[in-house]
């Protein structure tokens, strides 16, 4: 195809799309890249200035944050057998072993729990609410989508003494279940609203077509809506399981050892034998996976966009 | 199957009257179609007995049963709806299954298969049954939508213009086939058009509704020879029926203030004189404009007339219909 048209951009149009688009990737990864590159740095390399683009890489940051290690004398280390694994010579080469693992993994699972656990319910409840608020004739239903959007209104933080002192009565403080649903709490505004909007947009004709069908409303709702609503659903959880995951300042306050998340657990690792930033590097690393598996998994649900319905406008 | 009965059926939403005191009964086995302009309360009259909505007042009963409070599955009915309604999200052959797969009908899974086979090759669409129902012309999807109300021999099909979308031959081909479906299962049938062809050639008895009344129902020819009213006559037939001054013919009884003239009516020979304003030469027929005193007439004749534009040609009425000055019919005026 040659000549001009009005829907196909132009050659230069589309290389100042992509310089534009490329520039602005670069922006946004480069704390991403840094923080990998500084994971797999040693300690020295990572202080150094003019900061090192090119360094040997090594897994000392990622040894350090899955172990706790003990300072040997000279005379102790000749007595020490050979060590038998790569990363207990890495640790003897420091003048240290190896006393346990350290309590990262654990952390790491309560975030894991806590975030998969309180994007699940308030997806779950969000879209049960999102559903009878757009289809059914709830009384004074404005009063409470407004109710609902009010307790995003000042940050959730500011209530943070309040829940404090409700959860230390409760004995929900620094518990799996206490942080569920304070994450659950906070998201389910954000889930209701978002997940409305979406089943707002699939017609009723679709539900009317299934009860005539012979399906009863609930089972419209399983096998007619919630297919239809994939698309939102995903997007809603992302958002959900982003903002539970990264959460800090709940977390550092109701949380302490049971129930700690990584990110309150991350920042106390400078503390252990001098300032080792390739091991908060490293555990902000693998912090960031999960996510980015979790949207990756879900991005073909992002990308396939609003289903164009076969019901005639 | 079943007879339905409407009893005195009103149903308004917010401040607009869609049915006001509607009473109609649906025989069992009869193929009804409904008529009237849009806003006449036809789709509503499908969706009350369906059980999508309910209505202000009045009672409904399916079989002699009372309906009122029966959900649509209880009902058992079938409803071809005018916007298709295919669920998007999957394929024609699962759309057209859905219904079998309802927990209402339980269909074991070979069963399915030929059923659906069947619809798809009635329906000419066989070969689009593993698309998905957004991959489809207008036309197809509604072929599919008439498809998943046939997979299945419910109490009552309802219809709301089911072939509005479709090519002329392909229209023609599906109105035989579901008068034929109809007829061999004497399943009772409620259907919504606006195409007069498909009136008369279908029904068993046609519903005229105007503003949410029924204000005729009968067989389809008897409607179309005895409308009780301008409005009724004007519902059928193509071209339209005339509607002249009574004064024009003479022999018009008292109280007439209008007569009604079907084209073909109109006899061209003796009576007053027309002048001819145009000819349309439509093959197997004529159709003829005429003008006398400043009124338009329309009149058939044969298809090798040798008429032209600013003849003048003289007419006289066969079987008019009288109307009073409410537009309704005069009886003694037969």
């Amino acid at each position: 195809m040659s000549g001009f048209s009005v829907t196909e951009p132009s050659k230069r149009q589309k290389w100042i799309a992509g310089i534009l688009v490329i520039t602005y990737a670069v922006v946004t990864l480069m704390p991403l890249l840094w923080i990998i590159a500084t994971g797999f740095k040693s300690p020295e390399d990572s202080i150094s200035y003019p900061p090192k683009v090119i360094f040997q890489p090594t897994l000392e940051g990622y040894v350090n944050l899955f172990t706790t290690q003990t300072r040997i004398t000279p005379n102790m280390k000749d007595t020490l057998a050979e060590p038998d694994s790569w990363y207990e010579q890495i640790v003897r080469d420091k003048n240290m072993v190896i006393a346990g693992p350290s309590r990262y993994g654990q952390r790491f699972l309560n975030s894991v729990i806590i975030g998969f656990g309180s994007t699940f319910l308030s997806i779950f409840l969000g879209t049960l609410a999102a559903y009878a608020f757009s289809r059914f004739k709830v009384p004074i239903k404005d009063d409470l989508l407004f109710f609902i959007l009010s307790t995003r209104m000042m940050p959730p933080i500011a209530v943070a003494i309040p829940i404090f002192l409700m959860y230390r009565q409760l004995g929900l403080s620094d518990t799996h279940l206490g942080m569920i649903l304070l994450y659950t709490a906070v998201n389910l505004s954000l889930s209701v609203w978002l997940l409305k909007g979406f089943i707002d947009e699939i017609p009723l004709e679709y539900e009317e077509a299934a009860l005539i069908d012979g399906y009863t409303r609930f089972q419209a709702f399983y096998k007619v809506v919630l297919p239809q609503a994939a698309t939102g659903i995903a997007s809603t959880a992302i958002f959900c399981l982003i903002f539970a995951w990264n959460e800090y300042a709940f977390a550092v306050l109701l949380t302490s050892g049971e129930a700690q998340t990584a990110p309150p657990f991350i920042p106390t690792i400078i503390g252990v034998g001098g300032q080792d930033w390739p091991a908060v590097a490293a555990g902000a690393t693998i912090f960031l996976i999960p996510v980015m598996i979790f949207t990756i998994f879900l991005r073909k649900h992002l990308l396939r966009g609003i289903t164009f319905g076969a019901v005639r406008k | 199957m079943a007879e339905v009965s409407l009893q005195n059926i009103s149903k308004s939403f917010g401040n607009q009257v869609a049915l006001e005191g509607l009473t109609m009964t649906v025989p069992d086995g009869s193929f009804v179609v409904l008529l009237g302009p849009t806003g006449a309360g036809k789709t509503t009259t499908l969706r009350l007995i369906s059980g999508l909505d309910k209505p202000d007042k009045g009672q409904i009963a399916i079989n002699g049963e009372d309906a009122i409070n029966q959900t649509p599955a209880e009902r058992n009915v079938a409803m071809v709806f005018q916007q298709y309604s295919l669920y998007p999200h999957l394929s024609v052959r699962d759309n057209l299954a859905f219904p079998l797969k309802s927990p209402m009908l339980r269909t074991p899974a070979d069963e399915i298969i030929r059923k659906v086979g069947e619809v798809a090759e009635v329906l000419q669409i066989s070969h689009k049954l593993d698309n998905k129902a957004t991959e489809l012309s207008g036309g197809e999807m509604q072929r599919v939508s008439i498809g998943r109300a046939l997979v299945r021999s419910p109490q009552i099909y309802l219809m709301d213009e089911p072939l509005s979308s479709l090519d002329a031959k392909l229209r023609s081909d599906l109105r035989i086939e579901l008068k034929r479906i109809q007829a061999s299962l004497g399943a009772t049938m409620l259907y919504v058009t606006h195409d007069q062809v498909e009136a008369m050639t279908m029904a068993t008895h046609v519903g005229v509704l105007d503003h949410g009344k029924l204000v005729q129902f009968g067989s389809p020819r008897d409607i179309y020879e005895n409308p009780i009213s301008i409005y009724a006559a004007g519902r059928l037939g193509s071209p339209k029926i005339n509607i002249l001054p009574a004064g024009l013919f003479p022999g018009a009884p008292q109280g007439a203030i209008n007569i009604g003239l079907r084209p073909e009516n109109i006899s061209i020979g003796e009576g007053i004189e027309t002048q001819v304003i145009r000819v349309e030469h439509l093959g197997d027929q004529t159709r003829l404009h005429l003008k006398t005193n400043d009124i338009d007439l329309m009149t058939l004749t044969d298809a090798h007339t040798t008429l032209n534009k600013g003849d003048i040609i003289a007419v006289s009425p066969r079987n008019p219909l009288y109307f009073d000055a409410n537009g309704d019919r005069l009886k003694e005026g037969k």
